[in-house]
C-alpha cells in the first residue's frame, strides 16, 4: 500500500517537474537555436528516477523507512490520549507531537529520519557515476552531444526528486493518520512547521547523496565509496562525538569556576559538535519541531532573566535554527563542487 | 574529394609520455580509414580527441568542418561513436537502449521509434528487440552497438575496435555490415583496429600508428611501395631431389639462383628455397631449377599483404 501511495505522488511530482522542464526547453530553444537543451536532460533525469524506483536496493531501504516510520506512529497513536493528557498545557501544537514523542517501545519519527535518511542518501548515490563507468555506458552517453556536466547533475536532481517524494510521502503518511485517529486538524502553523522540517530533512538527505556521489566518481569500486560514505557517517554518528568528549574533558572547569568560565567552556562544547551534518540536523528538527526550544546554544542567566516561558512563533523557530540551515546547505554545495570538479576533468575511456 | 576529418599537428601528453606525436590525418567524405596499430599507439587517444572527449594538448582537430575542442557538442551531434568494449544499460530491452540514445539526440519520439525499428532490422536484431540487453550475446551487443550509432544519423562514424572478442564468422558479418551501410548512406567511417585482415578487407586507406606516429598511410598496395622499395617479391620453392641429395648440388644451385637478375637474397631452409627480388623470378627460377636435374614440387609468389607491412614496422619499432 505504501509503495502505492509513494508511486501516486511520484507521478504527480514529476509531471509537475516535466511540465516546467519542457517549458523552460521551449524557452531556451526560441532563445538560442543550438540543438543543446533541456529536452535531453529531462530525459536523463527521467530515466535515472525510473532506475531508481525499479531498484530493489531502493524498495528495501523505503520499505525499512516506511515501516519503521509507521511502527512509530501507531505506537503514538495507541496512547494518544495519555499524550494529551500529559502534556495539556502543550496540547496547541499535538500534531508535532507525532513527529516527536513516542511511549518508549520505538524511537520517535524524527529519530528515525535522522538515522536512516543518511543511509538513503548514501545507497542512492554510492554507485552513481562508477557502476556507469565500470559497465561502461558512461563512455557512450558522453559521446552523445550532451554537456559533461548533464550526467552528474541528472544524477543529483533525480536523487533529489525520489527523495523528496519520500520523505514528503512518509510526512504526510503520519499527518494523514493523525488525522484520521483523532479527528483533530493540525493549525496552519503545526503544517508550516512539518512542511518546513520535511523541505530541511530534505536537504540533510542531500547531503548524504552528494556525499556518496562525490565518492562515487572518486573511487571505480561501488564498494569503497559505499564503505567510505558509512564511513563518514559512523565517524560523525559514534566517533566524533567521542573524540569531542576527550578534548572537553581536558577544560573542564572545576565546580566553583567562575560564570563566564562555564560560560566559555559551554560554547566550546556547543561549537564544536557544530560540524557535524547529523548534529546540524538534530537542532534544526528540535527547533521546528519543539516550539518551547528558545536557544540551541548555552544561555547566560541574563539572556534568561525577563523570558516569558512560552512558545516561539514560526519565524522565530527559523531564524533560530538559520545558522544551522546555512551550515548544512554549505556542506551540500561543498560536495557538490568537489565532485563537479573531478568530473569535469576527468578523462573518461570505455571501463577503465 | 572532401575533406570531413582533418587532423594537424596533434598532439597529446600524459605525463612525460606521449601520446600521439604531431598527427597530422585528413580523411575524405563517403571514406573507409583504416587505423592500424598495436594496443597502446595512441588510436584510442586520437579518437577521444577527434570527439573533443578529452583536452588537446597541442595541434588542430575539425571534424566535418567544426573544430573538434571548441564545439565538442556539435561534433558529438554528427559524429556516430562506437567505444571500446561498449556498455549498455543491461535491464532494459535493446530496443530501450536505443530509445535513450535517440532521445539524448532530441530526437523527436515518434521519428525516434520508426528510426529504431528500421535500423534494428537493418542489424538484425529485430526478433530480439524487448529482449534485454543482459541475454544478449556478444555478437548481438556488438550489432546494438552500431545500431546505437547510426540512429542519430551521423556523418561520420568512428569505431573502436568493434570486432574484439567476436567469432571469425561474427567478425565477417560485422564487417560487411559495415560496409554496406557505409555504402549505402554515404558515411564517413573510421575503423581502428589492430586486427590487419579485417582493415584489409574493408578499408580504403589505412593509416600505420605507432607510438603515437603514423608511419604510414595511404591505399594497401602504395603502402607496400612506399616501404618495400627494395626487395618486394618473395618467392618460396620447393625442390624434390630424387637423385643421391648431395649439398654441393644444393649449393651450387644456390650459386645459380643468385646470379639470376634482380634477385637480392636466397635462403636454403630443408629443401625449401626463399628467394627476395626486386622483380618477379618465378619463369626463370623454374626454369633453372628442373634444367638442373631437381623436381618442383611447388613454388609460391608472395605480394605483399598488410601482414608483412606491419610485421616490418614493427622490427623497426624494436629497431628503434
Amino acid at each position: 500500500m505504501n509503495t502505492k501511495t509513494f508511486k501516486i505522488g511520484f507521478s504527480k511530482l514529476s509531471k509537475i517537474k516535466f511540465l516546467e522542464s519542457i517549458d523552460f526547453f521551449r524557452r531556451s530553444e526560441s532563445d538560442n537555436g543550438s540543438n543543446v537543451s533541456l529536452a535531453s536532460f529531462q530525459v536523463m533525469v527521467e530515466k535515472e528516477i525510473t532506475d531508481h524506483i525499479r531498484n530493489w536496493r531502493f524498495i528495501i531501504l523505503f520499505t525499512i523507512i516506511a515501516l519503521a516510520c509507521l511502527g512509530t506512529l501507531f505506537s503514538t497513536l495507541s496512547d494518544s490520549a495519555k499524550t494529551l493528557a500529559e502534556n495539556n498545557s502543550e496540547s496547541t501544537f499535538f500534531f508535532l507531537n507525532l513527529f516527536t514523542k513516542s511511549d518508549g517501545t520505538l524511537p520517535s519519527f524524527f529519530v528515525f529520519v535522522g538515522f536512516l535518511g543518511p543511509l538513503f542518501g548514501i545507497s542512492l548515490g554510492f554507485d552513481a557515476i562508477s557502476s556507469e563507468q565500470n559497465k561502461g555506458t558512461l563512455s557512450r552517453i558522453m559521446a552523445q552531444p550532451i554537456p559533461r556536466d548533464y550526467i552528474i547533475n541528472a544524477k543529483f536532481l533525480a536523487g533529489i526528486i525520489v527523495i523528496s517524494v519520500m520523505l514528503f510521502t512518509l510526512s504526510f503518511l503520519v499527518l494523514g493518520a493523525g488525522l484520521v485517529a483523532l479527528g483533530i486538524p493540525p493549525t496552519a502553523e503545526e503544517f508550516m512547521r512539518i512542511i518546513i522540517y520535511t523541505v530541511l530533512s530534505i536537504v540533510y538527505v542531500s547531503f548524504w547523496l552528494n556525499l556518496s556521489i562525490m565518492f562515487s566518481i572518486r573511487f571505480k569500486q561501488p564498494a569503497t565509496s559505499a564503505l567510505l560514505g558509512l564511513a563518514v557517517w559512523l565517524f560523525f554518528t559514534i566517533f566524533y562525538p567521542l573524540i569531542v568528549n576527550v578534548i572537553i574533558k581536558g577544560f573542564e572547569p572545576s565546580k566553583f569556576a567562575s560564570q563566564s568560565k562555564i560560560f566559555i567552556y559551554q560554547k566550546l562544547k556547543f561549537y564544536l559538535v557544530q560540524i557535524m551534518p547529523n548534529e546540524l540536523f538534530n537542532e534544526i528538527t528540535s527547533a521546528l519541531l519543539v516550539p518551547s526550544v528558545r536557544s540551541l546554544g548555552p544561555l547566560t542567566m541574563e539572556q534568561m532573566h525577563g523570558a516569558i516561558p512560552s512558545t516561539l512563533s514560526i519565524g522565530q523557530s527559523l531564524l533560530l535554527v538559520w545558522p544551522q540551515v546555512t551550515g548544512l546547505l554549505a556542506l551540500t554545495l561543498l560536495c557538490f563542487l568537489f565532485s563537479y570538479v573531478i568530473f569535469m576533468k576527468r578523462e573518461i575511456r570505455s571501463r577503465g | 574529394m572532401e575533406t570531413c576529418i582533418e587532423v594537424s599537428g596533434l598532439t597529446k601528453k600524459y605525463g612525460t609520455h606521449l601520446a600521439v606525436d604531431d598527427l597530422t590525418l585528413s580523411i575524405g567524405k563517403g571514406e573507409i580509414f583504416g587505423l592500424l596499430g598495436p594496443n597502446g599507439a595512441g588510436k584510442s587517444t586520437t579518437i577521444l580527441m577527434l570527439l573533443g572527449l578529452t583536452e588537446v594538448d597541442s595541434g588542430e582537430v575539425k571534424v566535418c568542418g567544426i573544430d573538434a575542442t571548441r564545439n565538442p557538442l556539435e561534433v558529438k551531434s554528427k559524429v556516430g561513436y562506437l567505444p571500446e568494449d561498449v556498455g549498455f544499460y543491461n535491464d532494459y530491452s535493446g530496443f530501450q537502449n536505443l530509445m535513450y540514445i535517440a532521445r539524448l539526440n532530441n530526437i523527436p519520439i515518434k521519428k525516434a521509434q520508426k528510426n529504431a525499428l528500421g535500423i534494428l532490422e537493418e542489424v538484425g536484431l529485430l526478433d530480439a528487440k524487448d529482449k534485454k540487453v543482459g541475454s544478449y550475446s556478444r555478437g548481438m551487443r556488438q550489432r546494438l552497438g552500431l545500431a546505437d550509432v547510426l540512429i542519430k544519423e551521423p556523418e561520420v562514424i568512428i569505431l573502436d575496435e568493434p570486432t574484439l572478442g567476436l567469432d571469425p564468422e561474427g567478425v565477417r558479418k560485422f564487417l560487411q555490415l559495415i560496409v554496406r551501410l557505409s555504402r549505402k548512406k554515404g558515411i564517413t567511417v573510421l575503423f581502428s583496429s589492430h586486427h590487419l585482415h579485417q582493415i584489409q578487407q574493408v578499408c580504403d586507406r589505412v593509416g600505420i600508428f605507432v607510438k603515437g606516429k603514423l608511419l604510414a598511410e595511404g591505399k594497401i598496395s602504395d603502402l607496400a611501395e612506399q616501404l618495400f622499395t627494395k626487395n618486394t617479391f618473395t618467392t618460396q620453392v620447393g625442390i624434390t631431389n630424387n637423385k643421391t641429395s648431395l649439398n654441393d648440388n644444393l649449393k651450387d644451385l644456390t650459386k645459380k639462383i643468385n646470379q639470376i637478375e634482380s634477385v637480392a637474397k636466397v635462403t636454403l631452409n630443408n629443401n625449401c628455397f626463399s628467394i627476395e627480388s626486386k622483380q618477379d623470378v618465378s619463369d626463370e627460377l623454374s626454369k633453372l631449377i628442373v634444367n638442373s636435374g631437381y623436381g618442383l614440387s611447388y613454388l609460391t609468389k608472395k605480394g605483399y599483404g598488410l601482414d608483412d607491412i606491419y610485421h616490418q614496422y614493427f622490427q623497426e619499432e624494436k629497431a628503434i
